[in-house]
This record gives structure tokens, C-alpha cells and sequence, in this order.
């Protein structure tokens, strides 16, 4: 057996759930080999080589490789797939952009979303947001994965980096055409990396009303996140978004303030290790999943939570 | 241009699904059945290109039991022209959904596919970019923003940092996310006229693909429940229980 996965990464640096995809990967079995392919990207092979389980890392670099756009991308993870029984890639934006293209060229089934592995062929994932968790067996003969990063503990450093071979690039496919990103910016750290994460839901009332969780943050050290409610409401950009639809998160603390906890929203966030919720309806949902709860206006509470931390 | 847009039938998304104990799936007897909200999006952005002149025909597809005939009712009834159901099982994958979906597309011809990002029953999250890959078309997905221009579209995806845009030559496939559109309520007149509208029902057979499952499921679980947790009386609280008792600050 052999095992690809194909690493996010933003050029310089792995990107938050690759370590973690990496030691999903492991437990297929066989060796890891990994792809790390983009433009000016060596130092994200770099990073890769030190990834505990890697056998070796392909570097393929070139210009149509920016941005990571499916169809390249999965032009060239095609052309490589006959050398492996699995590919594997996260489930964040950037796996479920490009995996299941590569599938359907290698008329295969992909297995989405997986939160554990129990034999090489048998997955196990959550549906229905996350209210059952279904086991599968494939059939095919390459199995396609993407991975809950949250799910898996991160692989650990490696103690002798992997060795890393240049791979040559496919033919630019001419479907699509890069014209830019647009990132957020914050010094705060990333929703899928943070440690602690202060959620704002319809409750805030307002754009303006999220400064008041962005000071609790910035006390704690967390990331700033928020419901499918207040991204409708356009109090904050939609990659604030956790839940079903928006980004799986599992941190050691997540306080949800103002969310009532609508099920796609548990759906992003229940497997918290902890979990606080502030709001003032004690009949809130939220509270079923709360490891603490607080029945209190959030405009009182949160002030006096950042003033006495 | 012409369009085709797809919609599933799945379990309300604000109902409770309950897993059958005898573990072979969730139960959906007498549950309360409803267009998935992204393929509503995606009726509802052919509607809007429609209604500012950009699109001339919508069709809307199904994969599924009969009682998928209403969801389709209901893409009409929003603005979609006509309907064409699949008699399948209700358990399609996603993979031979995309296969059918090529054998529509090669028959109508469409210029665009919009297709939800995800249907909230199985969570995939594939079909679209199947489609696109077996078509061997461009593809956006997890779009909040198309622009059409002739052969090419100007497309905004979200990505998990923020966004992207890309321009794609037509013809294409997009899936929706939520902030391309608020979709329309359905009126009272609009329903009546969608009865009149042509709905058209195939067999996957008469499309020669086959819809075998490649996934085969063995089992369905509750998830694991969360310990209870505990009220706290005030913010001083609060923080002595995350100090001394999570030991998480």
C-alpha cells in the first residue's frame, strides 16, 4: 500500500490540519509520500520533510499551480495516482475544491469528511451535521479521502527530515484563469489552529457589538468565529463562519456568546474540549452541548469576563 | 443562455434526525421532507439571471424517489421552466449523480450548471466539482458571486481564508454558498402555474448509467453524547471553574 496526500500550504508554511491529515493518512497504511505543489513553494516542501511519518515529499512548482485551482491541480494528482492505493487531502476549502475532481477522472467513490479510520478500505464520517456517524467500505481500487482534521491528534516532527524530489508539472489545463485572493487580516490566530475560540451569534445585534468579543480574544489569545446567524445578519465575513456549512473546529476552549445552537452551528463546534455559552435565554440549545453555562445579558458578561481574566 | 440547475430532496433542516436502532440509517418516515437550502440558491441565482435577461431557459433536475416531483415543483415555482426527474433510489452517491447529471448536460446543452455546494443529509460535498471534472469543464465552487460575459464568467468563491476570484470560460459548473443569494418565498400563483409546467421522468437506465453504490454503508451511529455540563451563578464563577476545574486558562 502507499499513500499520498496532498499538503495545503501557503508557500512558506503548512497550512493549520495537515499534521493532523498526515497521521490519518499513517493509519491507512504503507508508507506516506506527500505532494506539496504551487509556485515558489520549497519552503512548504521544507516544512513537509519534518512532518513525523513522511517518507518522502514531491515538490512540484510551477505558476499554474498558484492559488491551487482544481483543475490543475487535480490534473496532476490524476497523473500520479496510479502509484498509490490512497489519496488523501484535508476536508478544508481546499481539499473539498479539488478532491472530488480528481475522483471522478479516477471513476472513483470519495469517502468525504472522515473522522476516523478503522481499516485500510472502512472510514467512518459524520452526516446529518455531524447527528449520526455513518461506516463505510469502499470498493474501488484507489480510495479518495479527505480528513476532519479535528478528528486526528497532529503528527508529530520528524527526527531525520524525508528526502524531497522535484516533480515535473502536467500541461496547464486552460480552464480558469487566477485572478487573486482577497485573505482577511488579523494578528489573531487562525479559527482551524486556535487554542481558544470567542464565537459571536445573532445575539451581538451588530457589527459594532463584536468588539466587545474581539477585546475578550485578544485577552485570551483566541480566534474570533461565529455563527451561520451572524454572518446572514453581516455583522462579520463569512470565513468567520463555524458550523455545518462554514469551518469544523475542536479547540481546548470555545466560548459561545449570544449563539443560540442551532444544529449546524453544533455541527462546527461540539467537539470542543470545552465548552462555555453566554446568553440570556435559558432555554438556549447551546446549553445541551455546554461544558459551563452562564444565563446573563452578553453585554454585561463579556466586559466583566475580559476585565477579570 | 440556457441553464440547469439540480435539486435534492433531504430531511427539513430544522427537524431532528434520529438514527434507526437497528443502525442502517436515519429514520425518514413521516419526517418532514425539503428542497435542500443550496439547491434553492442555485434555482433562485438562475432565476435572478433569468429575470436580468442573462439566461433565456432554466431547467431544473432531480435524482430520486417520485416524491422528488414536488421538489422540483417547487424549482418551478420559484422560476425554473421545466423539470426532468430521475426515478432513482433515494440513496444515489454522489458519484453516479454526477454521471447522470453529464448524460442531461450532453443532451440539453446547458451553458451553466448550478448545483448546491453540499446537500445537508450526506454532507459530500462533491457532486458539483464531479460534474465539472467528468465534463471536463471549469469549475467554481463555494460561490458568493458570478458575473457573466459572453463565453467567460468573472466568479467570487469563499475560501477558508476569505476569497477568491477566478475567471472561467463557459461552459461551467458553480456551486452555490449561502451568500450568493436570499432565495424568494414561493407564492400561491407561482405554485399553481409550476403544476402546469412540463416535468419530464427518466431511468438512469435510458441515460446508460449505472448507479451502483461504491461506498457501502455498514453501519449508522448515534455520535458519542457530551458529559452534562454546569450552570454557573456569575462571571467569577465562570473563571474559577475554567481555572481550576478545565485548567483551560
Amino acid at each position: 500500500m502507499a499513500v499520498l496526500v496532498i499538503v495545503e500550504h501557503d508557500g512558506q508554511r503548512l497550512k493549520p490540519g495537515v499534521t493532523n491529515t498526515i497521521a490519518a493518512a499513517a493509519k491507512m497504511g504503507g508508507d506516506v509520500t506527500v505532494l506539496v505543489a504551487g509556485h515558489q513553494c520549497s519552503a512548504a516542501a521544507d516544512a513537509a520533510a519534518r512532518v513525523a511519518g513522511v517518507k518522502r515529499v514531491l515538490l512540484c512548482d510551477a505558476p499554474h499551480y498558484a492559488g491551487a485551482g482544481a483543475e490543475n491541480l487535480a490534473a496532476l494528482v490524476v497523473s500520479m495516482a496510479p502509484q498509490y492505493t490512497h489519496i488523501v487531502a484535508p476536508a478544508s476549502g481546499f481539499g473539498k475544491n479539488f478532491m472530488p475532481r480528481v475522483a471522478a477522472q479516477l471513476d472513483v467513490q470519495q469517502v468525504s469528511d472522515i473522522s476516523a479510520v478503522e481499516s485500510p478500505d472502512t472510514f467512518v464520517r459524520p452526516i446529518y451535521a455531524g447527528n449520526a456517524l455513518q461506516t463505510v467500505q469502499s470498493s474501488d481500487k484507489i480510495k479518495v479521502v479527505t480528513v476532519r482534521a479535528t478528528a486526528f491528534d497532529p503528527a508529530g516532527d520528524a527526527a531525520t527530515p524525508a528526502p524531497i524530489e522535484n516533480l515535473a508539472p502536467v500541461a496547464d489545463t486552460g480552464l480558469t484563469q487566477f485572478l487573486g485572493q482577497e485573505l482577511s487580516k488579523s494578528e489573531r490566530p487562525e479559527l482551524t489552529a486556535a487554542r481558544i475560540i470567542v464565537s459571536g451569534g445573532r445575539g451581538m445585534g451588530s457589527s459594532e457589538n463584536f468588539k466587545i468579543l474581539e477585546a475578550l480574544a485578544d485577552k485570551l489569545g483566541a480566534a474570533v468565529g461565529a455563527s451561520r446567524a451572524a454572518v446572514d445578519s453581516g455583522f462579520v465575513p463569512n470565513d468567520y463562519q463555524v458550523g455545518q456549512t462554514g469551518k469544523i473546529v475542536a479547540p481546548e476552549l470555545y466560548i459561545a456568546v449570544g449563539i443560540s445552537g442551532a444544529i449546524q452551528h453544533l455541527a462546527g463546534m461540539k467537539d470542543s474540549k470545552v465548552i462555555v455559552a453566554i446568553n440570556k435565554d435559558a432555554e438556549a440549545p447551546i446549553f445541551s452541548v455546554a461544558s459551563y453555562w452562564l444565563v446573563e445579558d452578553l453585554f454585561k458578561a463579556v466586559p466583566e469576563l475580559t476585565a477579570k481574566l | 443562455m440556457k441553464v440547469l440547475v439540480t435539486v435534492k430532496r433531504v430531511i427539513d433542516p430544522y427537524v431532528k434526525v434520529r438514527v434507526k436502532s437497528d443502525g442502517t440509517g436515519v429514520e425518514t418516515a413521516n419526517v418532514k421532507m425539503t428542497i435542500n437550502p443550496f439547491c434553492e440558491i442555485a434555482v433562485e441565482q438562475a432565476v435572478r439571471m433569468k429575470e436580468a435577461g442573462t439566461v433565456t431557459e432554466i431547467v431544473a433536475v432531480s435524482i430520486g424517489v417520485q416524491q422528488c416531483q414536488e421538489t422540483l415543483r417547487t424549482a418551478m415555482a420559484m422560476g425554473a421552466d421545466r423539470g426532468i426527474l430521475v426515478d432513482a433510489p433515494a440513496d444515489v452517491q454522489p458519484l453516479a449523480v454526477a454521471k447522470l447529471l453529464k448524460a442531461i448536460v450532453e443532451k440539453e446543452q446547458p451553458k451553466l450548471v448550478i448545483v448546491g455546494k453540499q446537500a445537508i443529509d450526506d454532507d459530500s460535498n462533491q457532486t458539483g466539482q464531479m460534474l465539472a471534472a467528468l465534463l471536463n469543464w471549469p469549475q467554481s465552487a463555494f460561490t458568493s458571486k458570478i458575473e457573466v460575459h459572453g463565453d467567460a464568467a468573472d466568479v467570487t468563491r469563499e475560501i477558508d481564508g476569505g476569497l477568491e476570484k477566478l475567471a472561467i470560460k463557459l461552459p461551467a459548473v458553480v456551486t452555490t454558498d449561502l451568500r450568493l443569494n436570499e432565495p424568494r418565498y414561493v407564492t400561491l400563483p407561482n405554485i399553481m402555474k409550476a403544476k402546469k409546467k412540463p416535468l419530464e421522468v427518466i431511468k438512469p437506465e435510458a441515460l446508460g448509467v449505472d448507479i451502483t453504490s461504491r461506498l457501502k454503508i455498514l453501519r449508522v451511529d448515534e455520535p458519542p453524547k457530551r458529559n452534562a455540563g454546569v450552570k454557573v451563578a456569575d462571571v467569577a464563577e465562570l473563571i474559577a471553574k475554567l481555572k481550576n476545574e478545565a485548567r483551560v486558562i
